[in-house]
């Protein structure tokens, strides 16, 4: 029942060195790590540290090459071309380093990973409820105080840079303020609210509140990633079409065995498509694959469809910069960002260091999620015990403003869920952010910038008025700083594709950085290996 | 999305309420209700916590159909996504414990016929 809070006074006042915001595997990791590095640390996560984000609900296959020199480094390099130049080696590298010791924890900590015929564990994937039960466990016991159910919604911050932030339980319906010298953004990327497996809580509320305390984001046009989903259902496992035929309407075959699920979106522009997992002919091969995603198949047996035998819908769920790449720009090798005393892990920190242009889906996300909230939280916990002021000697000012109630400068209500539809109408639809061309994306980005009067809007005093008008604000910036950047990319790479060019452009091998909210600032920069791109012909491959 | 709260089977823990991402539930007196069904996103981790096996989360992520409870008890599908992680008391292995993921490549190349 709805709640009025914004009239009472903070109840919930508190200080830490280290105050985390996310509580997926990047918050985590984060928070285990700032903790271990001596620091008082909070955890605030808008759901419940264990079923929160993207991995809790399914799973993540992880990045992870044995410590050969030859193979890591094929890997690497197969990365930077792939990725477009815009990767960077010595980041895939501390990547492959850091994975290996952080997994040699989780199974210390009691996650069963299987064994190969020499008893060796493989650890190269994990159950996301197994693995986020044992984090939260894991994150508790290092000293970690949790809040579940407690949306952060805005940092607080002074000349000196960030110092914590202010937030709702959606429980009580008690505001909150933590200050802490350091504040960790591990919020995921944003989904927009596209019902994708465990992405309706990644709206990008992460990205605002940072942009508004001044930081960076970098590669927001790397966010052209739309995944498949049986039609109606949420799962988003696309790696069970490597064993289906793909059908059209009148049930003629179109595909067989796909990796790549790239041409998905132009058959669906021509018609029903349907799958079905007949590739896998006998009972043995059927069980294999049953156990390695049972969420892949549990929604299509409740919905009374056998995948192996019978042919079911496909659709496409916009995974936005969770599968995408963009996100903070990181500033250093402990994921600070331009903004002092602010850090950024997981989804929310921009993956082009790892990933280049191309997405970070499945194994390098899931790695960086990890390795990454190993530094931020490391790289905080440090910045925190080291600052000279305490957190609540410091003159802390709010640094919100849209979809808040201190944003309010119009005498209408703010009415989030409309505000949501039509963000997600410019958003989500294939033809204008698949099939990306100037004039769409323009007139998509035009649309968009026409809604910013509504964020002034009068915040309704209940929970859900004040978390709601905060991902609606969350979500129109995240979509105008995707059409912005996408629009100023004036080539294709990666995951990165206007219509009026198709090809890769040299040129322009650096990195598009934004800043600003209402208003949107870019700039280029540079990236160590663009003089590595020479050969026009490899641009072309790959597109 | 997410379809039934069992009253017979509830036992009132507030556990749904804590856990779910979405803020889809509210007690109502001793039991939760679905106060949020429109914000229900489909991911199955209220079930899989629920230590009563009192909810059903249907797979359609988009609409929402009416469930029989005893139908779904026949079925054996309320509480067959714990039994299935392996957290229900007493379930012999886990998900986890059976995981072919790790082999999935190599088994994709070896059986694959295209």
């Amino acid at each position: 029942m709805p709640q009025h809070i914004r009239q009472q006074p903070i109840k919930q006042n508190t200080t830490a060195d280290v105050l985390v915001l996310g509580g997926g595997p990047a918050g985590a990791w984060a928070a285990w790590n700032a903790a271990r590095n001596g620091a008082r640390v909070i955890l605030a996560d808008k759901g419940y540290l264990g079923t929160s984000g993207a991995t809790a609900p399914g799973g993540t296959t992880l990045l992870v090459i044995p410590p050969v020199a030859e193979l890591r480094e094929q890997a690497v390099t197969a990365r930077l071309r792939a990725g477009g130049y815009l990767s960077e080696n010595a980041w895939i590298h501390r990547v492959l380093d850091q994975v290996e010791r952080n997994l040699e924890l989780v199974e210390q900590w009691g996650y069963p990973f299987r064994k190969d015929e020499t008893g060796r564990p493989l650890r190269t994937h994990l159950h996301g409820p197994e693995y986020m039960k044992l984090m939260r466990r894991v994150v508790r016991k290092a000293g970690v105080k949790i809040w579940d159910q407690s949306p952060a919604l805005e940092l607080l911050h002074d000349r000196h840079g960030v110092g914590g932030a202010r937030g709702v339980n959606r429980l009580t319906g008690e505001a909150w303020e933590v200050r802490a010298n350091a504040v960790v953004i591990a919020t995921g990327g944003c989904a927009f609210l596209s019902k994708g497996l465990g992405c309706n809580v990644l709206t990008g509320e992460g990205l605002l509140m940072a942009a508004e305390a001044g930081a960076e984001l970098s590669g927001m046009e790397f966010s052209r990633q739309y995944a498949p989903s049986f039609a109606g259902g949420t799962v988003t496992r696309g790696r069970m079409l490597a064993w289906a035929t793909l059908y059209d309407g009148a049930g003629r075959p179109l595909l067989r065995g796909d990796r790549i699920f790239g041409s998905i979106p132009e058959l669906l522009s021509k018609g029903p498509v349907y799958a079905s997992l007949d590739l896998a002919d006998t009972p043995e091969k059927r069980e294999f694959l049953r156990r390695a995603h049972p969420i892949f198949f549990m929604p299509l047996e409740r919905a009374g469809i056998d995948p192996f035998q019978g042919k079911f819908p496909l659709t496409l769920r916009y995974e936005g910069t969770m599968r995408g790449t963009g996100g903070l720009r990181l500033t250093g090798a402990d994921c600070s960002t331009s903004v002092p005393g602010l850090y950024a892990a997981g989804d929310a920190a921009s993956r082009e260091k790892v990933t280049g242009a191309i997405s970070g889906g499945g194994a390098y996300n899931a790695s960086w999620a990890i390795c990454s909230g190993s530094w931020a939280g490391e790289g905080a916990a440090h910045f925190a015990l080291s600052s000279a002021r305490t957190a609540d000697s410091r003159g802390l000012t709010a640094a919100g403003r849209y979809g808040l109630q201190a944003g309010s400068d119009q005498p209408h209500a703010f009415e989030a869920k409309p505000l949501i539809t039509a963000v997600q109408r410019e958003v989500l639809p294939l033809e204008i952010n698949y099939f990306r061309s100037e004039s769409g994306v323009g007139g998509a980005l035009e649309r968009l910038d026409a809604l910013l009067p509504e964020l002034g809007g009068v915040i309704p005093p209940t929970v859900q008025g004040i978390v709601q008008s905060r991902e609606a604000a969350a979500l129109l910036m995240a979509g105008r700083w995707i059409y912005t950047a996408a629009l100023f990319r004036k080539e294709t790479r990666g995951l990165a594709h206007l219509a009026e060019y198709p090809q890769l452009d040299p040129r322009q091998t650096h990195r598009i950085i934004l800043s600003g909210t209402a208003r949107v600032n870019i700039r280029t920069e540079s990236v160590p290996h663009a003089r590595e791109l020479r050969v026009p012909e490899e641009g072309r491959a790959i597109i | 999305m997410i379809e039934l709260v069992s009253s017979d089977r509830c036992i009132g823990c507030r556990l749904c309420v804590k856990v779910c991402p979405t803020h889809v539930f509210e007690m109502a007196g001793k039991l939760p209700v679905i106060a949020r069904q429109e914000d229900c996103q489909t991911c199955f981790m209220c079930e899989a916590y629920c230590p009563a096996d009192a909810l059903y989360v249907s797979p359609l992520g988009d609409i929402q159909v009416s469930v029989d409870e005893q139908e779904l008890i026949a079925s054996g599908l309320l509480g067959s996504w714990r039994a299935e992680i392996g957290w229900t008391p007493g379930v012999e292995a886990s998900m986890a414990e059976r995981d072919t993921t790790p082999f999935f490549e190599v088994f994709t190349e070896t059986h694959r016929k295209l």
